[in-house]
């Protein structure tokens, strides 16, 4: 029986710090972000204005420090509580997440704000860590399967869509949208690899077939989106059918205690699907520009900008384009801490939150950014690596969330500062400006650094 | 289930490759954003910088005693920002601006077009209306507020202390698209010099433009200057020009010039300094400024008289007998006579059925008494002797060469360089100009009128006044300018040069002499005075009218102070106009005054004018 502080020792030595390192450094090139993005023109240059707690500057520090403290205080939690406690904070944020839109008062037409005193939190922030809680306490229970039970499947998926639908609710339809994101779990948990495929030749469709859908082709009987999908679709088709239908393939199916039939029934039955698949991505691709239609406007308008097919510089697309201008002004070493002219004249629209990525481009630069994109690839592969080596399923289900989230997050948004995605506005991770985010990213991943912490102790 | 866990753990490859994709695709982005185009540098510093041009004060001009002449004066242009305006009451606008609407249509669609507006852009300042006096401007100041989108930006136009001298001084214009495209200090609604010294010394007058940078935020407002005016510059003010020009002396020319048409031209012989230039008509350079240029420059463009031409540079005229002084020299250099050479005049010049008349004096009279009595016979003589001596030139042609070669040498046939825009050259005919026009059959007869002065030849008023002034000089000039110094720099070497004719200083000393004795006792006895010796030389051109008044002279004759020519369209006699206006201009530059006398004959030759109306083509 080991002593308290020899447990304390113990946690210590098998907390992960690497990622701790990758946290503080991803929260130091915020601030600085934050500082640039803030910065009044004309303002002293030294900490102590910096750091006055009546600006943003000082009060992102201030969130900054009890985010740490917060990291600190869950590394001394018993990392049992999580498992234990994850359904009891699942449902208490989900009853947050309902009552928020009848406490709320309207924020740029969300209504995902709740004030308390002089501060205002967004629980949708939190949610995400108690869902990755939940998921992984109800995959973890024994016996769970995913594949081939319908019911645990269905249960999975409720899970995740009832924060989507309450925070829709809150008319934050980005923030919903990233528990889509968690079907990369489910692919490591043993989603078919079929269906992230599905999903992914869909969204191809969409696209291609939008951006060119004004583009005659084929003596104008067609669109170019049109034919360039149907080539996609013949393409992605005939793909399936050598992997899938070679004999090969087939026979090491045969030898597989789950699939049962005969040689000819199992390339029929196999067929048969791929053939659903083409007419399935017809359908996805004739009823998208119909989809598109039904979209509310400021959604199609932004769809329509991503796609090129919109080109208004004092519409939609000037986020888009002053983003751009911002980033590319910056060059390879940027024009320096402070000296950026675009984010600091409220040039970008809201810089310090969503596009908070366009300071660490027109201020630190090509070197700057592509620093900051690699420590975030570094902290997401450390979150794989992490979350692979978990002992048991709850730790890893939750580990996968971590990543699925972090990846969602750094993906759009830096995306969508790039012009290379949908305007979706969703924070970038430790960097954009907020108490909420920051906290609930924090909690998110000190949450899955304390159950790792204790992988070991349960396997002596 | 072991297999399958581990198949399933390598899933953790799939997705950490496709993490790593993503992030080199946005590497790869931000590397063709940030690394291979400065376009977005461009199109950030054009959002957040703002170049606010100052202007430049424009050089003062004085004349040659330091009096004022030209000096700026505030005026304000209406700017417009296309972008911002939409939304103004238009008639309420007009209304403050005492415009109707359809010049206000007519101007926005002005500002609108790129041909004639290149540097248009709505969302940048535009001028609409410009230089509004004070007084136009406050009443408008006032209601600035309710017209969005419009600016007032303060100018400087040019005033004048004098009504004369317009010609001269010339004006300033809005520049033209063509002048943007020659010169690309110019933006659209700047001013640029249109004539006289304000376009000849425009680069000197007009200064250097300073800049500033300002930082604009997204909303256009301005937050402060970038690097704290680093990268600022001051505006250089314009030079500053003295003129050579006396404008108590230019004021008495126009003066007496008035109901006349012609002019004067005065020029210090030492220096090759212009003293006044007078053209008649002429206008008020006052009525020039503002808004209502365009409509006086039309006004006057489309007069009979042509008030725009100075004719002192731009007008050519045949310069009559002043021009006997330039064959008296030549034919002396030439060895064609000597001063005692005398020629037979019984009232003209016979020869083989030809006849120049002449008026009635002493036959045969030597050089001096020549010119004191402008004898046309004696310089007919002179030149048939020169063309027709066969030992010193071999032909017709080589005598006419070295004739024409003597006048060009006294600044004829050519633009003696004035530092003013619109020189015309004058004619000197030459051996192949002759040969042309006669079919190489022609003799010193065929052209004898042009040692008179007629016939093809043609001087400006101020290439007459220039020969005063180098037989002032004995034998030299120096270009003739109207600038006398550049605030800070040098004057063109050119205008302290000395310019040798082919004669020789004594040959000059005897033509001296004939002029002294034409004030003394010949033609141009009305310029006679106690005070100091004149010299002159009348001229009566003939013309398809009335023959043309014309003096030149100069005073005194040793260390002569000023060398004139006047010159008064269809003046009749030399000595009906030219005589006493020359004599009058002489006195008031050297006395700096005018006698109680002279002042009494200057109001009768002032309101004496000459009608026109048959002359006028």
């Amino acid at each position: 029986m080991a002593t308290t502080s020899d447990k304390q020792k113990s946690i210590f030595r098998s907390i992960d710090w690497l990622t701790i390192i990758l946290y503080i450094a991803l929260l130091a090139m915020g601030w600085m972000s934050i500082c640039g993005a803030c910065y009044e023109y004309g303002q002293p240059r030294d900490f102590l204005a910096l750091a006055d707690f009546s600006t943003r500057t000082g009060m992102q520090l201030v969130w900054i420090g009890s985010s740490m403290l917060l990291g600190a205080i869950i590394l001394f939690l018993d990392d049992r509580i999580f498992d234990s406690f994850a359904y009891l904070i699942y449902a208490a944020l989900m009853v947050l997440l309902l009552a928020t839109p009848f406490l709320t008062h309207d924020i740029k037409g969300s209504m995902s704000w709740i004030k308390i005193g002089s501060f205002s939190i967004q629980p949708a922030e939190f949610a995400k860590f108690a869902t990755a809680l939940a998921l992984a306490k109800f995959m973890s229970s024994y016996g769970f399967r995913l594949q081939g039970s319908w019911k645990n499947m269905t249960i999975s998926i409720l899970l995740m869509l009832m924060p989507t639908v309450l925070i829709v609710m809150q008319k934050e339809t980005g923030s919903a949208l990233v528990y889509t994101s968690l079907i990369l779990m489910l692919y490591r948990e043993g989603l078919p690899g079929f269906v992230l495929f599905l999903g992914i030749s869909a969204v191809t469709y969409v696209v291609v077939g939008l951006r060119f859908a004004n583009e005659p082709a084929l003596w104008g009987l067609l669109s170019l989106g049109d034919v360039l999908v149907i080539l996609l679709i013949l393409l992605f088709t005939t793909s399936l059918y050598f992997v899938y239908c070679r004999p090969s393939a087939i026979r090491t199916a045969m030898s597989d205690r789950r699939t049962s039939g005969t040689y000819h029934s199992i390339r029929h039955r196999r067929m048969l699907y791929i053939a659903l698949f083409a007419i399935g991505s017809l359908i996805v691709h004739f009823s998208a520009s119909t989809l598109v239609d039904h979209l509310a406007d400021h959604q199609k308008k932004r769809v329509e900008v991503l796609l090129g097919l919109r080109d208004d510089p004092r519409g939609v697309g000037y986020n888009v384009i002053q983003a751009k201008i911002a980033i590319g002004s910056g060059g390879l070493e940027g024009k320096g801490f402070l000296n950026g002219t675009q984010t600091k004249l409220k040039y970008v629209p809201e810089q310090e939150t969503d596009f908070i990525f366009c300071t660490v481009g027109e201020e630190q630069g090509f070197i700057g950014s592509a620093a900051v994109l690699l420590l975030f690839l570094s902290l997401l592969l450390r979150l794989l690596h992490v979350a692979e080596r978990q002992p048991y399923a709850f730790g890893r289900v939750y580990g996968y969330c971590v990543f699925s989230i972090f990846l969602f997050h750094v993906v759009i948004n830096v995306g969508m500062v790039l012009g290379l995605m949908p305007v979706i506005g969703i924070p970038l991770p430790f960097f954009s400006y907020g108490g909420s985010s920051l906290w609930g990213f924090t909690l998110l991943l000190f949450i899955f650094l304390r159950i790792d912490a204790g992988r070991n102790r349960l396997q002596h | 289930m072991t297999n399958d866990d581990y198949n399933l753990s390598k899933r953790k490859y799939v997705l950490g490759v496709a993490a790593a994709v993503i992030v080199v695709i946005y590497i790869t982005r931000l590397f063709f954003l940030q690394l291979t185009s400065d376009d977005y540098k461009a199109r950030a510093d054009s959002n957040a910088f703002m170049h606010r041009i100052q202007f430049p004060a424009r050089g003062a001009i004085t004349d040659r005693s330091g009096q004022l002449l030209v000096y700026n004066q505030p005026a304000y242009d209406i700017m417009v920002v296309m972008q911002e305006q939409l939304g103004v009451d238009t008639l309420d606008l007009c209304e403050s601006l005492g415009i109707d609407t359809a010049w206000y249509s007519r101007r926005m669609a002005e500002i609108k077009d790129r041909n004639r507006n290149p540097g248009y852009s709505r969302f940048t300042q535009q001028i609409f209306m410009s230089q509004l006096s004070v007084a136009e401007f406050s009443n408008f100041q006032e209601k600035l507020f309710r017209f969005p989108g419009f600016y007032i930006q303060k100018r400087s136009i040019r005033q004048y202390a004098y009504p004369y001298a317009a010609h001269l001084l010339g004006d300033v214009g809005e520049v033209s698209p063509h002048d943007i495209e020659q010169d690309n200090y110019y933006r659209s609604g700047d001013y640029i010099g249109t004539q006289g010294i304000e376009r000849y010394y425009e680069r000197e007058l007009r200064g250097i433009k300073g800049s500033e940078i300002l930082l604009r935020d997204v909303h256009g407002r301005i937050k402060g200057r970038y690097q704290n005016g680093r990268f600022d510059q001051q505006p250089i003010p314009g030079k500053n020009l003295t003129l050579s020009i006396d404008i108590k002396l230019q004021e008495l020319g126009e003066h007496l010039m008035q109901g006349k048409l012609g002019s004067i031209v005065a020029i210090e012989p030492a220096t090759g300094e212009v003293l006044c230039m007078v053209t008649s008509p002429t206008y008020d350079p006052r009525t020039m400024v503002g808004r209502q240029r365009g409509k006086k420059h039309r006004e006057l463009s489309l007069d009979p008289m042509k008030p725009l031409i100075n004719r002192a540079i731009g007008g050519t005229y045949p310069p009559g007998s002043t021009f006997k002084t330039s064959q008296a020299l030549t034919f002396l250099q030439e060895g064609i006579i000597t001063p005692q050479t005398p020629f037979p005049c019984s009232h003209g010049f016979h020869y083989k059925g030809l006849t120049v008349g002449c008026h009635s004096h002493g036959s045969p009279l030597p050089l001096i008494p020549s010119i004191a009595t402008s004898c046309n016979g004696y310089f007919c003589w002179g030149l048939l002797n020169m063309f027709s001596n066969r030992t010193k030139y071999q032909t017709v042609q080589d005598a006419m060469t070295t004739w024409k070669d003597y006048m060009v040498s006294m600044g004829f046939g050519y633009q003696l360089g004035i530092d003013l825009p619109g020189e015309k050259r004058g004619m000197i005919p030459n051996a192949a100009f002759y040969d042309k026009a006669y079919k190489g059959s022609w003799s010193g007869l065929t052209v004898i009128s042009i040692s008179i002065g007629q016939g093809e030849v043609t001087l400006t008023p101020l290439q007459i006044a220039n020969l005063g002034a180098t037989i002032a000089n004995r034998g030299w000039f120096i270009t003739p300018h109207v600038v006398k110094e550049i605030e800070g720099e040098d004057l063109d070497p050119k205008y302290s040069k000395r310019r040798h004719t082919l004669v020789s200083p004594a040959h000059y000393e005897t033509v001296v002499q004939g002029m002294q004795r034409a004030v003394e006792g010949g033609t141009c006895r009305s310029a006679y005075t106690s005070q100091y010796i004149t010299c002159g030389k009348t001229g009566t051109a003939q013309n398809r009218g009335h023959d043309h008044s014309v003096f030149m002279g100069f005073a005194p004759r040793d260390n002569p102070q000023i060398a004139i020519a006047v010159y008064v369209e269809n003046g009749g006699w030399g000595a009906t106009f030219g005589v006493p206006i020359g004599a009058l201009m002489m006195e008031q530059y050297i006395n700096g005054q005018l006698s109680k006398a002279s002042q009494v004959k200057a109001e009768g030759i002032a309101e004496r004018s000459i009608n026109y109306g048959d002359y006028i083509r």
